[in-house]
């Protein structure tokens, strides 16, 4: 059966068009974080000592004193204008700031997921193609294990084991990829790991829960029973066969990394996101935690529309449904 | 934290939340006609979910007692005695002011489980009726309860759980109720697909066609047929809800010091990596161990309680 174009059109018109209305809630979400905190933010950001002047000056720029409606709106139109504000603490561009923090956190995920694809795809595979033996069970209490493990005591044993014991690996910091590519190396090497590992034990299950599906399916029996040598089968039919979901939980996976990494960020020093956020909601910094909440948002937003389209493009049936 | 498509991504944000089911080993099934017995057979003779479950009981057991059973006070201070290894007296050592951290971990055991405990009560009792009603009634009402629970999932878990945390003050009400928000629309995500497959029963149509009143029919027929799912996703909820908790805690926005909490101690022990490997591989001992039983129990339990994940695993031995 061949699907035509127009077919194509809609699913993408329909996922947009939801997107946008989710887009539009996350924006009332974000927007309604300031409204919500009980007392003035302002007053609350400024601390105990602050003059009348510098009070007016942070309330006219915050636009807090206009009516709530009004307030919205300039919200929402300034944010798909790219205007996020400024910081309560040190009056910048919020997405000037946000700006800066996201190539560590795109290159501490990327790293992440790296590791996480070198464990989980010969994990997962072998797992499934072992099911039910000895080396199964054991790939799946790891994963379990990987799954359950704290990702910052993870940093902290990591920490202990290659800084502090071995003295390998620097124990936190941050160099740009783009100024010296083998000082990111050796910086990223232990959070890349932290998060990979934890991803890794997460995709690892859906890998092989995804061969066993595929090695079930008719085809797969179809090809055995022709006579075609195992390894054939496996390389050729269930391997590709799986590559749609494997597809779909790297997709999710990166969303979550990205959106997830605040704890590790925080143990490794690395000056991304995810530490912004950190640092934003210790200090109060209301402008800034709207921002990058909504930044991570809206990236976890368009990596799964980016893999639902791709899905739907490899798998025509989603374009069905 | 981790369902279909659009379920699938919403589960991405708690890991293994809804993570594919593995199949037990038992190799065991239970055939349709002994009913409930045979599950819970099926059940306690999975010795990964025995053991599971006993460790999990112990742990909750020893969180308890542990005002009790606890050899020091937990804020004993002892500054000569401070970052004592393991010994006799302090079977897992002190900290950098001395206080014993066996002490503080069984009672950061009591809170973490507390928290742990109400969040996911509170994510259950709003979630549940929320996807069930959504599910059955379908319609607008679907689709704008849905639309919400959409947006609630674009948000990442402790993003979100962050933002609740910067709106109120950081404390342990404060902790319950951000991780009960952000476990919520799971939960009525799962209720909603599973009353989706109820629905059609034809005992609802049956009971539907007699005139019997929507709610009679959800308390009756849909509740009781949808626990399996239910009770897998409570189990998959604790486990990252006490992650959740230590995560928050470890940020300094969870439970507040003095208390002690298992992500506190672990912060604090950020400074003593290398004087001092007790103060954080105990407490993080502690997490790990409490959030793998969880997993491990709600793995058991989905295997024998969760009739199409089961059916899954049944058409994989038979092959």
């Amino acid at each position: 059966m061949r699907f035509s174009a127009a077919s194509t059109a809609r699913f993408l018109g329909r996922r947009l068009l939801s997107s946008a209305v989710v887009l539009l809630g996350v924006l009332v979400v974000v927007f309604a974080i300031v409204q919500l905190v009980p007392g003035d933010p302002v007053r609350l950001a400024l601390g105990t000592r602050y003059t009348q002047e510098a009070y007016d000056a942070l309330n006219a720029a915050s636009g807090l004193d206009r009516p709530i409606v009004e307030q919205f709106f300039s919200y929402v139109g300034g944010a798909l204008t790219g205007d996020l504000g400024v910081s309560f603490r040190n009056g910048q561009p919020v997405t000037q700031l946000l700006l800066e923090r996201l190539p560590a956190t795109l290159s501490l995920a990327a790293a992440g997921i790296v590791v996480a694809l070198l464990i989980a795809v010969p994990a997962g595979i072998w797992s499934a193609l072992r099911e039910g033996k000895v080396s199964d069970a054991i790939v799946r209490l790891g994963s379990q294990a990987g799954v359950s493990i704290p990702d910052f005591w993870l940093g902290l044993l990591l920490i202990g084991l290659f800084s502090t014991t071995l003295g390998w690996l620097p124990p936190s910091g941050y160099t740009a990829l783009a100024d010296d590519p083998l000082g990111w190396l050796r910086r990223v090497a232990l959070p890349g790991l932290t998060v990979g590992l934890v991803a890794g034990a997460i995709m690892t299950r859906y890998i092989r829960s995804a061969v066993l599906d595929v090695a079930s399916a008719g085809y797969v029996r179809t090809a055995r029973s022709k006579g075609l040598a195992p390894s054939v089968v496996t390389a050729r039919h269930i391997v590709r066969g799986a590559l749609v979901p494997v597809l779909t939980i790297v997709g999710i996976q990166l969303a979550t990394i990205l959106g997830g990494v605040i704890v590790v960020e925080v143990v490794f020093a690395w000056p991304g996101l995810g530490r912004l956020v950190f640092d934003s909601v210790s200090a109060r910094d209301y402008p800034m935690i709207q921002g990058s909440v909504l930044l991570i948002a809206v990236m976890f937003l368009i990596v799964n529309l980016i893999v639902d389209v791709l899905y739907a493009v490899v798998d025509p049936r989603i374009r069905l449904a | 934290m981790s369902d279909t498509t659009g379920h699938e991504k919403a589960a991405a944000t708690t890991p293994a939340a809804q993570a594919p089911s593995d199949d037990g080993g038992t190799g065991r099934v239970a055939s349709a006609d002994t009913g409930r017995v045979a599950a819970w057979r099926l059940l306690a003779g999975n010795p990964v979910t025995l053991v599971s479950g006993a460790a999990l009981a112990l742990i909750i057991v020893l969180s308890v007692l542990a005002p009790w059973i606890a050899p020091y006070g937990i804020n004993d201070v002892n500054v000569a005695n401070a970052l004592q290894g393991p010994s006799g007296a302090h079977w897992f050592g002190t900290d950098d002011l001395g206080r014993d951290i066996l002490s503080r971990v069984l009672v950061a055991g009591g809170t973490s489980l507390r928290i742990a405990l109400v969040s996911v009560a509170f994510a259950f009792v709003v979630g549940v009726p929320v996807g069930i009603v959504s599910g059955y009634t379908g319609g607008i009402l679907d689709t704008v309860l849905m639309r919400v629970v959409d947006v609630m999932f674009a948000f990442p878990v402790l993003l979100l759980a962050l933002a609740i945390v910067a709106i109120l003050q950081p404390g342990e009400l404060t902790t319950m109720l951000a991780i009960g928000i952000v476990y919520t629309p799971i939960f009525a995500r799962v209720a909603r697909a599973s009353t989706l497959s109820v629905r059609v029963e034809p005992y609802v149509q049956v009971s539907r066609t007699m005139g019997t009143p929507a709610r009679t029919i959800l308390v009756r027929h849909v509740l009781p047929n949808i626990t399996g799912p239910i009770v897998v996703q409570t189990s998959l909820s604790l486990a990252f809800a006490i992650l959740s908790e230590a995560a928050l805690s470890f940020l300094g926005l969870g439970i507040q010091p003095p208390s002690p909490s298992w992500g506190g101690m672990l912060f604090n022990a950020q400074g003593f990596i290398s004087q001092a490997w007790w103060m954080s591989i105990f407490p993080g001992a502690a997490i790990f161990v409490t959030v793998l039983a969880c997993n491990l129990l709600g793995d058991g339990l989905r295997d024998v309680l969760d009739p199409k994940q089961r059916t899954l695993a049944e058409q994989r031995r038979m092959r």
